[in-house]
């Protein structure tokens, strides 16, 4: 089912949730909404599902408005964080409940509805778990009896809303890759929401990337990653360093001197120079390059990321360097990016600094030779 | 497993516990619960062995005896089947609802725990009575409540109601919106999500309102002399029953009535208490 939003709004008391937004989502495709919190992605999947209007704009399943249509007659899988498991039933009257409330004529009868629920838990590989309570499983247990609930219904659109936030590290990485299969093998349009993009860039055929209730970008891992179109974009997936510069005839200065990094198309004027701590190369001299003095080094696995102080506001930017790389505190570091991309600075944003994206299980960082 | 205290079924006299003090609050229990429940209790059966078998048996089988008693367990367990349902509807409406006035009405429930139930029963008479607000409008369709076994019940569906939504209420609070929208999402009507999802979950709260509140109409004496009229054999209830006989210095005869009505009412909340169990294993409390 291909699901179209078009120039929705949703405002709760004033407070817009989502400004104008438009998606095409294609049937069979595994979405995801990529944003921090408050971007508005939760409040995207709640309208697919009908849990929200929208203040403006329509929601088309197919062909078919469904802005006006309930929850109930919409026919979506939706699976919270929390599991949200009716706690008093047990897995398999769990899963069989959208079939059982069914009004008479299209309720498939009882023996039908066990035997669904067993194909079921079979297909989220619980089997024999039937007859057990929800409070007698485990949180990715209950994550897999919840999605096979959703599934029950052959809903039309499946709407995930961070479905393994809740759950520990090892248990994420497993249940996405068992996702992916799942979505391999039933076909179903998938939607769903992570602030984690490692588990959108993994998982996701084109990634929906938000902020302050805007679609900032639309593309698969690759294009997000490679050619981010948006300041927000480029500093949210992945590790980036930024760097405020000036462009004039579409070479990039700082400060007074030329750093040898064209910018075509970027007009003259103050911008931010974006680029990624591993893709850059070290020079020995400067002629035309990025120079700084070491402010702070740590070790990352099978590099060294080093903090540099550039130009006299001492602007922090970080580099990967080889591990064998003498980089002593308070030496001299030159280096050029060799992929990079510049952005006019508009309405008096800047941008500088360093953005990481550690993995949630690692250790705080730990700074040294500052 | 070189140590091991569970025996087979599960029960264990004393779990070994970081937090000390087991021995100490057990004997105050023991002793607290020995002194203002069981001796008085006691000295009430006691009392009535005076009497003997017969005399007991005679007392026990009297007529307005079993009228008093069918009376008073009759209308307390009506009162408290109204209550349940009234006091989970108001229940979910301060819950769920916010609205103007809605701390005023949540503080009036509690007003029946204050009141002294004489001043509810005189209230309730006057307002009932075929002359008063109420009695007149239902007189003309040939209902009579005060001064019949319906005025008794109407009096202790008025006591009762806090138990009711004072049980019910916290755990109605807690019931995850995010289950609501899942079954509405898996196509259940409102109506489906509420029998099916959320009352389930909220029966062993409304068991517990259920038994406080019919144990505690089983006991009224206060509000309901006021507006029961008090005739023999219609609409006179066992404590009343229970002050005649020592107002006529006829202790045993008292007693007697007592010790009855406390064997019928351990009975009846060790059976409420046997359903509670089942339906949190039922609904998959247990564990």
């Amino acid at each position: 089912m291909e699901v179209s939003i078009r120039h929705v709004r949703k405002e709760f008391d004033r407070f817009p949730a989502l400004r104008d937004v438009s998606l095409d989502i294609r049937s069979g495709e595994l979405i995801a909404l990529l944003g921090p919190s408050g971007s508005g992605k939760t409040t995207l999947l709640r309208l697919i599902a009908g849990l929200e209007r929208p203040t403006e704009g329509a929601i088309f399943f197919g062909d078919e408005d469904a802005s006006h249509r309930s929850v109930q007659e919409r026919n979506v899988g939706f699976v919270f964080q929390h599991y949200a498991l009716f706690r008093y039933m047990t897995v398999a009257d769990n899963i069989g409940f959208g079939l059982k409330v069914r009004p008479g004529a299209s309720r498939p009868p009882k023996a039908e509805i066990s035997r669904r629920a067993s194909e079921l838990l079979d297909l989220v590989q619980l089997s024999g778990l039937e007859k057990r309570y929800p409070n007698q499983l485990s949180g990715g247990q209950r994550q897999r009896v919840a999605l096979a609930r959703a599934l029950a219904i052959e809903p039309k659109v499946l709407l995930l809303d961070e479905p393994f936030g809740a759950l520990d590290a090892q248990v994420r990485r497993e249940l996405r890759r068992w996702l992916r299969e799942i979505h391999d093998t039933t076909g179903h349009t998938t939607v769903f929401v992570t602030h984690d993009q490692e588990e959108a860039l993994e998982l996701a055929d084109r990634v929906v990337v938000m902020s302050q209730g805007r679609i900032e970008q639309v593309g698969t891992a690759d294009e997000v990653y490679d050619t981010p179109n948006s300041p927000f974009v480029y500093g949210f997936i992945g590790d980036s360093s930024a760097l405020p510069v000036r462009v004039e005839g579409g070479q990039v200065w700082q400060q007074d001197r030329a750093l040898g990094l064209t910018a075509a198309n970027v007009p003259d004027g103050p911008a931010t120079l974006f680029f990624r701590p591993h893709e850059i190369e070290l020079l020995d001299g400067c002629g035309g390059c990025i120079a700084g003095t070491v402010a702070a080094s740590r070790r990352v696995a099978g590099t060294r990321r080093v903090e540099l102080e550039v130009g006299g506001e001492r602007h922090r930017v970080e580099v990967e360097l080889p591990i064998e790389h003498p980089a002593a505190s308070k030496s001299r570091v030159a280096f050029r990016p060799r992929r990079w991309k510049v952005f006019p600075d508009g309405h008096g944003e800047s941008h500088s600094g360093i953005v990481r994206h550690q993995p949630e299980e690692s250790p705080p960082l730990a700074l040294t030779g500052s | 497993m070189t140590i091991t205290t569970a025996t087979r079924s599960g029960w264990q006299f004393r779990r070994p516990s970081v937090i000390p003090g087991f021995g100490l609050t057990l004997g105050f229990t023991i002793a607290y619960l020995t002194l203002i429940v069981l001796i008085p209790l006691a000295g009430v059966v006691w009392r009535t062995t005076e009497l003997g078998w017969s005399g007991f048996w005679e007392i026990a089988t009297d007529g307005r005896t079993l009228n008093a008693l069918r009376i008073s367990f009759g209308t307390a367990f009506i009162a408290a089947l109204v209550n349940v349902v009234f006091g989970v509807i108001v229940a979910w409406v301060l819950v769920r609802y916010r609205f103007p006035g809605r701390r005023i009405v949540d503080a009036a429930v509690d007003l029946p725990f204050a009141l002294p139930t004489a001043v509810a029963g005189i209230a309730l008479a006057a307002i009932y009575a075929p002359n008063g607000w109420i009695g007149q409008l239902l007189a003309p369709l040939g209902v009579k409540v005060a001064f019949t076994p319906l005025g008794i019940v109407v009096a202790l569906i008025f006591i009762g109601l806090p138990f009711v939504v004072r049980t019910v209420q916290p755990v109605m609070e807690e019931i995850d919106k995010e289950v609501e929208e899942v079954a509405a999402t898996l196509g259940a009507t409102r109506f489906q999500t509420i029998s099916r999802v959320i009352l389930p979950g909220l029966a062993p709260a409304v068991l517990t309102g259920f038994a406080l509140a019919f144990a505690r109409a089983v006991g009224e004496y206060g509000s309901v002399i006021f507006i029961a009229g008090n005739i023999p054999y219609v609409s006179e209830i066992a404590p009343l029953l229970i002050v005649i006989r020592l107002e006529e210095f006829h202790y045993a005869g008292a007693t007697a009535i007592a010790a009855l009505m406390l064997v019928i009412s351990f009975a009846m909340l060790f059976v409420i208490n046997l359903i509670q169990a089942w339906s949190r294993r039922r609904y998959g409390y247990g564990g």
